[in-house]
């Protein structure tokens, strides 16, 4: 069982959590997930490591709602408890040895986990740059986070209503035609997003890193839930990743697996609104 | 006077045409007069044969006789000084080819029912007694246990039996390994698994959950923490897949994730959140244990038609038979000498049909095996919307990665010496399926028990010093 410490709701649909895990915040490096458990009725949810303080003992989780346990958890206050808080699993993110420039591609709430990939590089003294992509600018997450961990940091939105308007794949590739060499370029973000971003490099012979989010149960390769294909064979996502090549995976394998529970989760979500709307109700009377 | 009856006195079972809606056990067991009266067909052989075959040396022939007389406690007793568990193992042991194979009287006629009567002492005693043991007098000795399936159990109850502090450290966020995530809730309770671990606590054993060893904490960590020795017993995790086209399509699952949702994190039950897609028509893949617990979760989870496909004939069929006759009476249909060659999409990444042929066998090899050969041109469809792939498991490799010095062979089992289960590190030892790769139950109690008597031996040696 662990304990929130902090909670900080970055934008409508996506919170971040600070929970106190000491013994996974000694071992936590970039790249690698957690899962989690809410209850004894609850489902296991992987969650990729948006943070971590050894010398605090804590991790940070940024989640968007998407299903019924992300509601829930984004319910949750400072000082409630998680029951079942397992980690660090998956590899850590290895970079090319030696390299000197990447550029991390962030996109949405997968922003969140591009953000300790920056930090690590960063950290490291290679040179960052960092484009974040969102839909609009309210929803705009962690951008003086990326500020501070990065030489250039590019906001993108759809829209245009904040920072450049258009995709992150039209920046990326602005830069690399204007003559920046990266020796990698990481990329998190929904899944057509890191496709394209690995199609976008696979010209120039990027080296592209890419962060999977499959269905997962136990996520120590026991289930095989997660199983992806890169390169033409199977991969446990849990255990051989979370990262993977971009420009090996089959990503349309992997939205299409990713899509098995989506009507069910949308039901529960609906299901738990309607629980939650029929309480305020009978709190107001 | 024996009673010469040539029949086992048969156990009540739950209808199939009801049971197979429902996930409460299915096998009722024997009332005190049945136990009785299957207890007097024991001829209390001198030799004990029965004995020989079990591998954890349960004084079978003493118990039944207590039984016989009508003292179930004393005959708890007798099983519980050599099986940490005989709650699970009179429910999942395959008797038939243990003890009660080397039963005198199988020579003409069925062989004394000792798994029913284990069976019925361990639950006599749990719902008229159930006294907790008492936690022993602590040597002060630290040990860990890695895992917390029937070979660490096993271990850990007799290891604190002897005194030391033990700390069981489980990746999962419930103790019992394989007994609460692969067997279902209709052959094994877990309400009964989960008494067999509230006597661990009793005796003082430690457990530690969402612990992933290899991960979180690892093997020589232990030992810097102050533990003394180390039991592996992490079993054989990692889902094997065919290499099919078509398998990563939506609607197969391996026989693990599809029993975990169902078993573990108990989609079948309202109020869980796991969720699991309720199929229409259900294909399982291969002939053990395993897939006979998932075509008959499948049938209770509402699909129509469940078929099990297997590549050999049902005599080669290595689930037990008992299992095997309980799918058939719940309306599992068999398709021997059938095996899948493609998954096919239904044109929305979904499963929509599996494209199988048909096998036939060789004549017996030298070995006296009969391979199984395709049958060219016999390709057919069958139509279905879950397959599930239940061909075996390995070792999962977190442990041996992550601990330097520790010996594996080539299907990555750890390597032990047979008769202390010793590894190559020092006072690290393993057992069950880390070791053997999928195997029994109660093999993996056995060498629980095995491993949990060398380290005692090791760790007193060391002290004496």
């Amino acid at each position: 069982m662990v304990k929130i410490v902090r909670k900080q709701v970055l934008n409508p649909s996506v919170t971040l959590l600070e929970v106190e895990a000491p013994l996974i915040a000694k071992k936590a490096r970039a790249g690698q997930f957690i899962i989690l458990r809410l209850d004894e009725q609850g489902e296991r949810i992987p969650l990729t490591i948006a943070d971590y303080d050894r010398e605090k003992g804590t991790i940070t989780i940024i989640f968007q709602k998407v299903g019924l346990t992300t509601q829930l958890l984004a319910d949750l206050n400072e000082g409630d408890h998680i029951q079942d808080f397992v980690g660090p699993l998956g590899l850590p993110t290895e970079l090319p040895e030696g390299a000197k420039r990447v550029c991390v591609v962030g996109g949405g709430v997968g922003c969140a986990i591009a953000y300790p990939q920056a930090k690590t590089c960063h950290a490291e003294g290679i040179e960052v740059d960092v484009i974040a992509g969102f839909r609009s600018k309210d929803i705009v997450i962690l951008e003086d986070e990326f500020k501070a961990v990065s030489d250039h940091c590019y906001i993108m939105t759809d829209d245009g209503s904040y920072g450049e308007q258009g995709f992150v794949t039209v920046k990326l590739k602005e830069l690399i035609d204007s003559g920046v060499h990266y020796d990698a370029v990481i990329a998190i973000g929904p899944i057509p997003m890191m496709k394209f971003v690995s199609k976008t490099t696979e010209p120039y012979h990027i080296k592209t890193i890419v962060s999977l989010n499959p269905i997962m149960i136990d996520g120590t390769g026991m289930c095989g839930g997660c199983r992806v294909t890169v390169g033409g064979k199977m991969k446990f996502a849990c255990v051989d990743g979370p990262d993977f090549d971009g420009h090996e995976v089959d990503f349309d394998e992997l939205m299409n697996r990713n899509a098995v529970y989506r009507a069910q989760e949308a039901e529960e979500k609906e299901r738990h609104a309607c629980r939650m709307d029929q309480l305020a109700k009978e709190m107001i009377q | 006077m024996p009673n010469m009856s040539l029949k086992k006195v048969p156990m009540p079972e739950q209808d199939p045409n009801v049971r197979n809606h429902n996930f409460q056990e299915v096998s009722l067991g024997y009332t005190a007069e049945m136990a009785m009266e299957e207890a007097t067909r024991c001829l209390n052989c001198k030799h004990k044969p029965c004995v020989g075959g079990c591998p954890v040396n349960i004084r079978i022939p003493e118990f039944i006789a207590k039984v016989a007389e009508g003292d179930f406690k004393a005959a708890y007793e007798i099983i519980s000084d050599t099986n940490a568990l005989p709650s699970v193992s009179g429910r999942v042991c395959p008797q038939e080819s243990q003890c009660e194979a080397r039963c005198v009287r199988a020579i003409k006629g069925e062989p004394v029912a000792i798994g029913r009567l284990e069976r019925f002492v361990a639950d006599w005693y749990r719902e008229n007694i159930n006294a907790m043991p008492e936690k022993p007098q602590t040597n002060g000795i630290k040990v860990a246990v890695v895992g917390s399936g029937p070979a660490s159990l096993t271990c850990a109850s007799d290891l604190a039996k002897h005194g030391y502090e033990v700390t069981i450290f489980e990746a999962f966020h419930t103790a019992g390994g394989v007994l609460v995530y692969g067997i279902p809730e209709f052959r094994l309770p877990k309400a009964i698994v989960q008494n067999e671990v509230n006597k661990l606590s009793a005796l003082g054993v430690d457990l530690e959950t969402d612990m992933v060893i290899g991960k979180t904490f690892d093997i020589d960590e232990m030992f810097e923490e102050g533990y003394e020795a180390v039991f592996i017993g992490s079993g054989a995790g990692l889902p094997m897949f065919m290499g099919i086209e078509g398998e990563t399509l939506a609607g197969v699952y391996s026989a693990n994730e599809y029993l975990t949702r169902i078993n573990l994190m108990k989609a079948y039950r309202e109020g869980y959140d796991t969720p699991l897609k309720i199929s229409g028509s259900a294909a399982i893949i291969g002939g053990g244990n395993v897939a006979m617990d998932a075509a008959r979760c499948a049938k209770r989870m509402g699909a129509e038609h469940v078929y099990v496909l297997y590549r050999r004939d049902e005599e080669e069929m290595p689930a037990r038979k008992e299992e095997v006759h309980h799918a058939k009476e719940e309306g599992i249909e068999f398709m021997l000498l059938t095996n899948p060659v493609r998954v096919l999409d239904d044109g929305t990444g979904k499963v929509g049909a599996l494209e199988c042929v048909k096998m036939r066998l060789t004549a017996p090899d030298e070995s006296g095996r009969r391979a199984p050969k395709v049958v060219e041109g016999s390709n057919f469809k069958l139509d279905v919307d879950t397959v599930v792939m239940s061909l075996g498991t390995s070792p999962n490799p977190l442990i041996r990665s992550t601990t330097p010095g520790l010996e594996t062979n080539k299907k990555g089992c750890l390597q032990v010496d047979e008769e202390t289960m010793a590894t190559s590190r020092e006072g690290v030892y393993a057992g069950g399926d880390a070791v053997t790769g999928a195997a029994t139950v109660i093999l993996a109690m056995g060498a629980g028990k095995k491993a949990a008597a060398s380290m005692h031996e090791y760790l007193m040696k060391k002290h004496s010093k």
